[in-house]
Formats: structure tokens, sequence, C-alpha cells
């Protein structure tokens, strides 16, 4: 099992309060605990931001029960509950490969060949050497029509084979920012490849 | 072929801008103030007249859900929610809706949340998809900057705010009751109803749940008509939907097409057809992996709605069309399958808790040749003890696609069968 | 009402009923792992399962509510065949560790399972383990075992207002615990074991210690506060080895405090097995003839008005009552029950009772509680209090050093001035208690048990008749007692004769001869140095070790004892288990030297002493029910409103596990101290 040490206290940054703040005003009066996703969400960002690992210590989760007024062990109920917050520290970029049957069916198993060939990680739920890169298992990604998909911190890079993948991979291994998100093979969203056969009249217009 | 002129979707491949502009030369926010000067009444017997039913799976008559909102207040404020937690295996249609077509989402929200007499609506989208809850984001302030939101939404005279919420990881959350929990910020896990969301939903307010999809239809209905949109489809499964198409075919691909559009052209149009061509199909999921997965001589004249798929005991859901080919290994497809349901199962309730991670292993064992006729007997009796005793349908969900591969792939099921004894551990006598 | 059928028989029901209480008023038995009727419906089991016509799908009779003319059928073979699905995953990830599991024999999963288990496991896959967290000195967990039925989760929450537990992750990794290992913190955790139906949470002092078949059961009441829960000992042969509480929804619902029910390891340590004798400032093993022959000669020689008595917290009635009228005999007035020290008007019980009862609590709407812990020195009645703020439009303020009560409190002020600002009407909590249609006060020990008590007692009653808490229905002024022996000495008038002499005045060379029942809660130094003490009781606590003389008593396990709570609510304890060695009940004891004394009582049996009891002092006819008293025709209490001293109301007990001389005699609540007051423990040491 993997150990980490869990900082004894934990204070929202002038950023992430101010995020926390105007979470909480969205939702009606006296109904704030709403607002635990999102402060997690907040806390997991700063801890991105400040440590360069996207997690949320169990310090934060105090901190969101207290400005919350709720039981700390709620907060850690939801913590634990929703997959996107991790509960331990990870890697810089967080590879989360989709593996659910439309991924598979297109290839991920190929994916995640190239995500451990490149991060030398050796299953799921794993950090690479380097601190670089935390390979995870996640399901459906909501993608499908652009499978396989493997999930770069905040970004979906779609349409991937082992080629592509080794390729982004090895490009943030070599210092380069993460590239836009999108299709890796130049579609446009989910319309096919080629032969679009539905909206043709409809002039192609750069966002 | 659905005519482009009968799309609701024209930029549903984001050829053109999102953006407010762009989206008010392709209609949207056309004459909202009349449309909700028509009343609350009209506008949903308009919607039931149209013959929409929830875009989300279940197939619910729009208008009539609608309907089950209470007319006059007892003091607590009514909620609408949309449901933008598109976590079905398979589907991604939302996804379009939300980064391509923002403003006919956020139209649809005031008109029906008008026709429910809501003052707020939230829309829950699942977590994992940041940069289109980051674009819906930037949609919606757009709107409330053009005075399309807030107080007297659109000149309507109807003051309305929607706020946007992120999930975090949770496909249960797609259910409509757990996605109430979760918006409260309490674990994702279903409520047993009654009572029922029109009656005690959010913040235990009148609630309506609604999918993406039903309702950024809902302003093109009611700008073009409900007989417009009632003369697409078939009787009862009327207008349009948004298939996505995955798996093998040559093609991937969303596309808006007629409700009861044969399942064969959908592949063989729009998806470019299955790969190695329509002989070497193997089978299909026809609506989200909790739709029972049909064979090759099922899919031959299979036509794509509600009623029909309901008539070969599995379902639309949500349109989304999973294709394999005779390549794929089905059984490990459906394996998989069990295995997301076992990941994603909230825990609540004794039989999918416990029966989605046996109904997985068992399929797992079968995978692997580790697997006796009997053990295939017992798995498929352990289905039916798991669906139908559960809080709430993601039981069925999780039973439904086993039972669907042994309904139609009960052979190639049978002929992995082994005469496997499982190992019988000291360990266990021990204790 | 809605009149519904179930299994053909017709019943009608309040609406809003579940199917299940339809159920069980047509008699029948639905089992259940998840519901319970205190906690709120989970509906997550499903083991509840039944048919309904017109209903497709099995449904959960615990969350579905009546509609009127339901047909409902919970014995059809489709009912029990959904029951036994629900058995058989129950199961699949349980342990079969019966035979060394604490619960077997009391087990609802185990009982259940022979109605709809299978007689083998069809599961051939690996069992999910589970960590087994430490909870600290009481509840032990062995979490392979636990069925998720969230019963704790929502005890914890709701009841005990103490969230600390929960389930974290999710699907079969789902985890009930604290997710930070920790104590539980709750002084009603005990419950939990109680209530988890299966041996997921076992009481970690009872580990291993006796089957449930081998107990001989004994209804009784608890004495460790001046609630007077109804308990049930289970003993086997001569040992007390468990207390359980026993259902009565007017006292303690089914809850019980952690002291009351894991006190009873103190009943077998430092016991007073033989009469012991002082001889050369060194205590030794003496005989009862020896040891009434000392106490006879020293009182044939005292001055009757150089004598004294002072009542311990846990003595019964019926030794108070004897004790009383031996010194009566004698020609003594010096007689005390308050060995806090406390003074205030006795003249009328509705001057220390706890008027409005604790099931009226219920009825309040409004709460202000004086000088007092209600968490540590009634934990059940704080409860009670809980669950009527959680029903709503009900405030509560304090005036004390303020705690974590599991409710919300108005902080009004530390000390008497507070009472002042309310008097006054310059606190705005004032404007919510005239407001109040049902307003109640709590006057705690801390607000009596010093030199102004009885002031403060003037005081706060005055602010029941300003707040309009007296009414013909309505009587909304109470004590709250911490002392089980308390309001059954008042009763019988265990307190200074005419010209009797006080707690205090008999400190201090006040008297040559004191007489101690089970007080131990004296300062003992204060005593004087030349006084000759005499100390009955059960325990080797400090009056025993003060004591010259020693007369071994029977601890409230070991004897038929009659008990008033602070409701004023009569009430029996049965002997359990014999006195250890030589030790005898304590009426006896007295009765005995009376007449060793040549004044002989004139009671032979108990029997005798209880008719006797009930003649003299009416109150005690009425077992187990209470009368609650009408709050109007009262004078006010003796004292003046106005001479209160600015003095903050101190806590009256400085820990909630350590509080007489049997919880102080536990090894379990020692290891509660530890953990909960770590501080303290080391003082200790």
């Amino acid at each position: 099992m993997n150990t980490h040490t869990e900082p004894t206290d934990f204070v929202f940054d002038e950023i992430a309060q101010a995020a926390a703040t105007k979470a909480i005003a969205r939702y009606p009066a006296g109904k704030q605990a709403s607002a635990v996703m999102a402060l997690l969400d907040i806390a997991q960002r700063q801890m991105e931001r400040l440590t360069g690992s996207a997690w949320v210590p169990r310090a934060a989760m105090d901190v969101i029960a207290q400005l919350l007024g709720i039981a700390s062990v709620r907060v850690y109920e939801m913590a634990t509950f929703y997959t996107m917050y991790n509960t331990k520290p990870v890697g810089k970029f967080h590879l989360q490969v989709c593996t659910t049957t439309p991924c598979w069916l297109r290839g991920s198993d190929e994916v995640v060949a190239s995500c451990k060939k490149v991060s030398g990680i050796e299953d799921f739920g794993q950090t690479s050497a380097d601190g670089l890169f935390t390979m995870t298992e996640v399901e459906c990604l909501g993608g499908c029509v652009n499978a396989p998909i493997l999930q770069i911190n905040d970004n979906y890079y779609e349409d991937l084979d082992a080629t592509r993948t080794e390729a982004l991979l090895n490009g943030l291994k070599s210092g380069a920012p993460l590239p836009p998100a999108g299709s890796s093979i130049g579609r446009q969203a989910s319309a096919p490849v080629t032969n679009q056969t539905a909206l043709l009249n409809n002039a192609k217009l750069v966002e | 072929m659905l005519n482009d002129a009968d799309r609701i979707y024209q930029n549903l491949y984001g050829q053109q801008d999102w953006r407010l502009s762009a989206a008010r030369a392709r209609g949207d926010w056309n004459g909202t103030a009349d449309i909700l000067a028509r009343g609350r009444d009209a506008i949903i017997e308009e919607v039931k007249a149209s013959g929409m039913r929830g875009r989300g799976g279940a197939g619910f008559p729009t208008g009539m859900k609608w309907s089950f909102m209470p007319k006059q207040s007892d003091g607590r404020p009514s909620y609408l929610v949309v449901n933008a937690d598109e976590s079905e295996p398979g589907t991604c249609k939302d996804r379009d809706i939300i980064r391509h077509e923002p403003q006919k989402l956020i139209e649809g929200c005031l008109i029906a949340a008008f026709a429910m007499g809501a003052h707020t609506a939230f829309i829950y989208i699942r977590g994992e998809y940041y940069n289109e809850a980051a674009r819906l984001q930037a949609a919606i302030e757009e709107a409330y900057e053009a005075g399309l939101l807030g107080q007297n939404a659109a000149g309507s005279g109807w003051d309305f705010d929607l706020v946007l919420h992120r999930g975090a990881g949770a496909y249960i959350c797609g259910e409509e009751s757990a996605l109430l929990e979760s918006l409260e910020g309490k674990k994702g896990m279903p409520r047993m109803k009654p009572p029922f969301p029109a009656a005690m939903g959010l913040y235990g307010c009148p609630t309506t749940v609604n999918n993406v999809e039903s309702i950024a239809g809902v302003p093109t209905i009611l700008r073009r008509g409900a007989a417009w949109f009632a003369a697409l489809g078939r009787p009862k499964n009327t207008g349009t939907k948004i298939f996505c198409i995955s798996g093998h075919v040559n093609r991937p691909c969303n596309v808006e097409e007629e409700l009861g559009i044969p399942l064969k052209d959908l592949i063989e149009k729009h998806a470019g057809g299955v790969r190695g061509g329509w002989d070497n199909l193997q089978a299909v999921i026809p609506g989200g992996a909790s739709m029972p997965i049909l064979n090759k001589e099922m899919c031959e004249t299979q036509l794509m709605d509600f009623d029909s798929l309901a008539a070969v005991r599995s379902g639309l859901g949500s349109g989304a069309v999973i294709v394999m080919d005779k390549s794929a290994d089905v059984v490990k497809a459906i394996w998989r399958l069990s295995k997301f349901f076992k990941h994603e199962s909230c825990g609540q309730c004794t039989p999918c808790r416990e029966g989605t991670g046996w109904m997985m292993r068992m399929m797992d064992r079968i995978v692997q040749g580790k697997a006796s006729m009997a053990d295939i007997a017992l798995m498929e009796q352990v289905t039916t003890q798991v669906a139908g005793h559960t809080i709430c349908a993601f039981g069925d969900a999780a039973a439904w696609p086993i039972q669907g591969l042994m309904r139609a792939f009960r052979p190639l099921v049978e002929q992995r069968a082994t005469d496997y004894k499982p190992p019988q551990p000291l360990a266990q006598a021990a204790e | 009402m809605a009149k519904v059928t179930v299994d053909g028989i017709e019943v009608e029901i309040a609406n809003g009923s579940s199917v299940l209480q339809a159920a069980e008023a047509a008699g029948k038995e639905i089992p259940r792992f998840c519901y319970h009727e205190r906690l709120s419906v989970a509906g997550n089991c499903r083991m509840c399962l039944v048919e309904i016509e017109k209903i497709p799908k099995p449904v959960a009779s615990c969350g579905q509510p009546v509609a009127d003319g339901m047909v409902i059928f919970t014995d059809t073979e489709n009912v029990r065949k959904s029951r036994r699905g629900v058995m058989e995953f129950l199961l699949i990830n349980h342990p079969l560790d019966c035979p060394i599991c604490d619960q077997g024999g009391e087990c609802d999963l185990q009982d259940e399972a022979v109605s709809y288990g299978r007689d083998t496991s069809r599961y051939d896959e690996n069992k999910r383990a589970a960590a087994q967290p430490d909870w600290g000195p009481l509840v032990k967990t062995t979490m392979t075992r636990c069925i998720h039925c969230t019963r704790c989760i929502r005890f914890s929450t709701e009841i005990a207002g103490v969230p600390e537990l929960g389930a974290t992750a999710r699907g079969e990794n789902m985890q009930v615990g604290t997710y930070v290992e920790k104590a539980l913190s709750s002084e009603l955790s005990g419950n939990l074991i109680d209530l988890c139906p299966v041996g997921a949470l076992t009481s970690k002092p009872y580990a291993y210690t006796a089957r449930s078949w081998e107990l001989r059961k004994t209804d009784s009441v608890d004495i460790l506060d001046a609630v007077g829960a109804n308990i049930r000992i289970d003993a086997r042969g001569a040992e007390v080895l468990r207390i359980l509480p026993r259902l009565n929804d007017d006292v303690n619902e089914e809850w019980l405090g952690d002291k009351s029910r894991f006190s009873v390891d103190g009943l077998k340590r430092r016991r007073l097995d033989r009469p012991w004798l002082r001889e050369n400032g060194k205590l030794r093993a003496a005989s009862w003839e020896e040891a009434f022959a000392a106490i006879a000669d020293k009182i044939k020689t005292a001055a009757p008005d150089r004598i004294g008595a002072i009542a311990g917290d846990l003595a019964d009635t019926e030794s108070l009552l004897a004790l009383k009228e031996m010194f009566q005999s004698l020609g003594s007035p010096n007689l005390d029950c308050r060995q806090d020290g406390a003074v205030f008007d006795t003249a009328q019980r509705g001057f220390y009772l706890f008027n409005t009862s604790i099931a009226g609590i219920e009825e309040a709407d409004a709460l202000l509680i004086i000088g007092s812990n209600p968490r540590h020195e009634a934990p059940v009645l704080n409860a009670r209090i809980r669950k009527r703020w959680l029903a709503g439009n009900f405030e509560a303020g304090l005036i004390g050093a303020p705690h974590d009560l599991t409710y919300a409190t108005a902080h009004i002020g530390l000390g008497p001035d507070a009472i002042t600002s309310l008097l006054d009407g310059t606190h705005p909590f004032a404007e919510i208690l005239k407001a109040a249609k049902k307003p109640m006060l709590i006057l705690g020990a801390g607000a009596l048990a010093r030199p102004d008590g009885a002031a403060i007692h003037a005081a706060a009653w005055k602010l029941a008749v300003q707040f309009g808490m007296l009414n013909d229905d309505w009587h909304g002024f109470n004590m709250l007692h911490h002392a089980a022996a308390r309001v059954g000495a008042l009763d019988i008038g265990f307190l200074p004769g005419p010209g009797g002499k006080s707690t205090a005045q008999m400190l201090g060379g006040g008297t040559d001869i004191l007489w101690l029942l089970g007080a131990d809660s004296l300062d003992m130094q204060a005593i004087g140095a030349d006084t000759f003490v005499i100390y009955q009781g059960h325990h080797g606590d400090a009056g025993a070790a003060r004591a010259d003389v020693i007369l071994p008593g029977a601890a409230y396990t070991e004897k038929d004892g009659t008990y008033v709570n602070t409701e004023g609510r009569v009430q029996q304890g049965f002997i359990a288990v014999k006195p250890p060695g030589d030790a005898r009940e304590d009426w006896r004891i007295l009765r005995a030297i009376s007449a060793y004394m040549g004044h002989a009582l004139r009671y032979d049996t108990l029997q005798e002493l209880r008719a006797h009891l009930a003649q003299a002092y009416p109150s005690f006819a009425l077992t187990g029910e209470l009368r609650r008293l009408a709050g109007t025709n009262l004078t006010a209490p003796a004292g003046d409103p106005a001479a209160v001293s600015a003095a903050p109301f101190a806590p009256v007990l400085k820990n909630y596990y350590q509080t007489d001389p049997i919880s102080r005699a536990s090894p379990t609540m020692a290891a509660c101290v530890a953990a909960h007051y770590p501080a303290l423990a080391e003082a200790a040491e």
C-alpha cells in the first residue's frame, strides 16, 4: 500500500478562498452544504497549484467541513465516494485511461500499454518513479465515438492509438506542456472522420 | 434519412461558433418571451402534443413529467434540474450539445423552468467534462450579460437563475434521486420513492429532473410546433434523437436522426458501416451499457426507437449504439460492463452492493475459462436476485447486460464452460 | 386512517404509516436489518420486501407508505424468494465465524438465516477483507461482519448527535467507520452495540466472556445517574457480566449511557466484603460482632446532637429510611443526603423534581438550562432534549460553562448575572421564553451546590413564574439531579431535622460520630480529625479510606431496592447476584445494628419496610408510573432571588466516566478517561 504524509493543516489561499466564496454563494441560503463538491475540487486544485500534485489532504476536508458547518465525516464520505477526488498525492500528469467497453473495443489496451511503457508504471494506481505520472483506470468518460480516450488532468485526448499515446506522453516527459484537448487525428469533434453524412451545408467556422 | 433542415442541433459537430451571437444566428432565443407569453399550460400541452419522451434513457413523456409539478406553490420553491451527468457507457451526445449548442440548453432551461413554475434551475454536469463545463459556464455568463437569464429573463417577465454544478466521478449520479442527493452535497445514493421528486425533490422542494437533450430540444419544438416534431419518427416514438455510434464501425460518430431509423441504416449510412462489412457484424448494444445486447440476426431489421427495442427485451436507452464485429470477444465485452457496474454501484443496498461484485467475478471466470455450466446457471440466477430488488434501477441495469448476453449468445457463453472446480481454501475451514 | 389488507387481514392504520407498520399491526412479522423504529428509514438492507397488489416489483415495506385499499402480501413464494436472495447476498461476504462471534445467539442475521438462508454457500469467490479499526475502549469492531445497514451511522448522527461515523468509499468497498481512526466520543456509544444487527460492533470489555443463553437475566434500574434508566442485568453464577438497557418509553426509551452500561467491571473490584476496624491507625479485618460492638460503644457515649449521617448518591430508599429512623430513635436530627453541600428549599416535591418529566420534554418549545451539563449528568435525558430539538420549533439557552450539548444552545451567560438579565428582559433570550407556549427550565447541581444555592433556586423559580412555565397543565420547572439516591432521600426527608446539622455543619468537627452511607464524594479532609467515621457501603473508595469502622454493604445489583429518579418516578431494582463475602443488604445491616444498640427498627422484612415506606410517604405507593404535578397553586421556595453571588456556575462532574465508587473502580471507565481526558488520566497516575 502506498503510504503518504498528510499535512497537519490546510488553509485556503487567496485564489481558492475567492473561488470557495463564489461557490457557496451559488446555492440557496442555508443550503451551503451543496458547495462541498466544489470546495473539494477547489482544494485539490490549490494543492496542484502549490505542490504540483492534485489531491485533497484530510486537513483540507476538515477545513471544508468547518467552513460549511457540517461534520468532518460527511466530507470524508464525499471525498471517498467520488472518484475524482484524490485522497493521496498523484503525479503531475494524472493519466486516466478509460477501459470501458466502447474504449476497449477501439483499443484502450494499447493506450494502457503505451502509458506503462512511457511512464514505467507497472499497474493502475501507481505513480512513476519520477513523480511525473500516475495511471488510473477510469470508467466511461463519455466520449465514446472518439474512443479510445485518455484523460490527462482536465483534458480528454481522443482517437488514440499506441503511437499517438506514446508521442503524447513522451512530449510531456520531455517537458512540453499539455497540448490542447481533443482528437489526436484532427477530427471535427464527434463528426465521422470522413464522409460526413449530416449537417453538410454548415460552413465550418473556426471557433 | 433525416433532412438537415429538420435537425434540431445544427451545430452538433461544432463546425460553427458556440457563442451567443452565432447561436442567435441559428435561431436560438428567437421570440423566447413570446413563447413564455403563451403561458405554462400551453407550453406543457405543446410539449405533450409533440410526443417528446425523455432522452436520458427511461423515455418517460416529458410534458407529462412537467405536469406533475404543483400549479400553486405551498410556499416552497420549485426547481428544474438538468441531468448532464452523461455517463452511460457508449453515450456522448449531451457533451456535444453542451459544448456546441449551449444556448439551446440554456433557453430550454428557461422555458421548462417557467412551465413548471421554477425560478431556479441547476445543471448537474459530470465532473470529467471539465472543459465542457467551462464552456457552458461561459455561455451561461454570456446569457446573463445579454439579459437572457436573471431578472426578467429574455424580457419574458420571469425571473430565472441558472446554476451549473459539477459532479466528481460517480455514474450513479445520473439516477435522478442520486443526482439530487449529490446536488445537496451528499453521496450519490438514490432515494426511495415515493416521495417522487415532483413532490419532494431538491432541498425537499418540488423538482423535475430532465435530460440535457430533452430540455435543449424544447425551444425548437415550441418554435416549429408540436406537429412538426410529432410528424418525425414513429407513433409514440416521435421526433429526432442524437445517436452515438461507437465500437467496430468504420467511422464512429454522433448523428441526429429520426426515432425509428433502422439500426442497419444508422450503422451503414452514418457510421461508415461495420468494420469488414455488415456480414462481419457480431453484436450491437443498442442503447448504452445497461441495454441488453442484440446478435446479428436481431440487428438485421431492428428499428431504433423506444417501443421497437422494448419489443425485443432491449431498450433505446440513451441512444448509444455500441457495435462489435466478429473479432470481438462479446463475453469479455459484457464482463467489462459488469466491471463497470461493480465499480459504480453506490453500495447502499444489499443486492447491488454484493451482487455486482459477484456477477463480475463469475463473468471474469467465464472469460478465463474457469467456470462450469453450473456456474453459468448460478450467474443467471444471481442476476434475477439483483434485478428488481434494489432501491433504484441500477440493479436492473447491472443485471440486464448479462441476461441479454445469455438470451442473444447463450451457445457462445456455454462454449466457454469447463469442468473447472473452484479451489476450496483450507483457510476457510480453519476459521 | 387508511384501510389496508395484509395477508387477508384487514387493518386500519394512520395515514403516513409504512407498510411494515401495517404488517405489524396485522400481526405479521417482517424481517429487517436496517429498519429501526427510532432511526430514519434507510431502506437499504432489502430484507423487508413484500408484495403489493398492482406494484410489479417487490417493495421494501419499511419505506413504502400505506395507501387506502392497499393489498399487501408478506409471505408469498415470491416474497420468500426475494428475501432468500437478499439473505444470500448478505452472507456471501459475511465470515463464517459465528462460533467465535460474541453476537452468536442474539444475532439478527443468524436468526433470519434460519428462515431464509441456504444450508450451503454457493459463493466460490474470495470473501471481502476489511480493516478492524479501533473505536476506543467500549465498542469492538469486526467489520468483515458488517452488513452496511447504517444503523450505527444513523444513531450517531440522529440520536447521539455526535456525527463521527460514516460510510466511506462506495460499492462493495464501502466501509462503515470514522475514516480517521478515533475513540467514539459519544456518551451513548454503547447503544451502537445493541443496534448493530450482526457482530460487527460488539462490546469490547465483554468480548469472549459468555454466551447469551448462559446468562441469568434480571430486570432492574440503573443508579449511576438520576435518570433511572431501565436495565437488564445479565449474570452468570455470582458475577454480573453485562448490563443492557430495557425498553421504557417514558424514561430511557431503549438507550443507556456508557457509564451505566460499562461500569459493570467496577462491581468486582475494590469491594468491601467483610467488616473492618481501625486499630492504631490501621484497618484490620473484623467480625460483624466486633464492628457492631465498636459502633455501639461509641454511640452510647456520644451526645445525640454530636452524631450525624450523610447519605451518598447510590443509596436505596429503604436503607435511607432505615438509617433515618435509627438516627431518630437515637435522638439525632443530623441527617443530610446532599453530600455535595447543596442547600435549597425542599418543602414541596415540585421544588426539587424534574416536573416536566422526561417524556414531557417532547412537548416543550423552549428550554433554559441553568448550571447543568445534561450531556454528562444525564446523557439519556440529554438525548431526549436533542430529539425534541431535531423535531424543530424549539430553542434552547444555556447559563453556565458552555459545552457541546449535541443541540444548538444560545449561550446566555456564565453565572447568576444571566438569570438577572432574563428576569429584567435585557437578554434577547427572554423574548424567546416569553413567546414560548410551553417553556421549561432545567436547574442543575452546578447552580445549587454552592453557598447561594437557595437564592439561585428562588431566582430560577421566579423565572419560571415570570415566563409562564407554571400552569395547570404544564410544569416547566425542573431540577436535574445526577445522584440516583437524591430524590428518594429528599422524599423521605433525609435532611437535617429541627435544629439538625447540614452536611457542611457535620464536617469540620461538627460531629463526633459520622455515619457515611455510601458517601464518597465528600471532602474527607474536611471531616473533623477526631470524628469517628462509620462507613457503610460496597466499595473501598474515599469513605472507606477515612473510616474507623467499615460495614460492607451491597451494590445495586446485589439487592432489591427502591429508587426515585429525578422526575420523582419510584422504581424498583432487583437482586441479580448475592453480595460478595460477608457483605449484606444495607437495610438489613441497619436493622441488625439497631437491635444491637437496643433501638430495634420495627420491620423485619423488606416487605414490612416497604409497606411502612409507602404508608409514611404516599408517593412511594405508586411504582413505575409518574403523576405529573400541576404547575399551579405552589408557593415559591424560600430564598432571596436577589441574594445571588457573581461566581460563574462550575461544572459538577470533572468527567463523565468516573463519578461514583463503582465507576471509579471500573478499569473500563479508567480506559475511557484515558481515551477522552488524557490530562485527567495522567494526573491520576
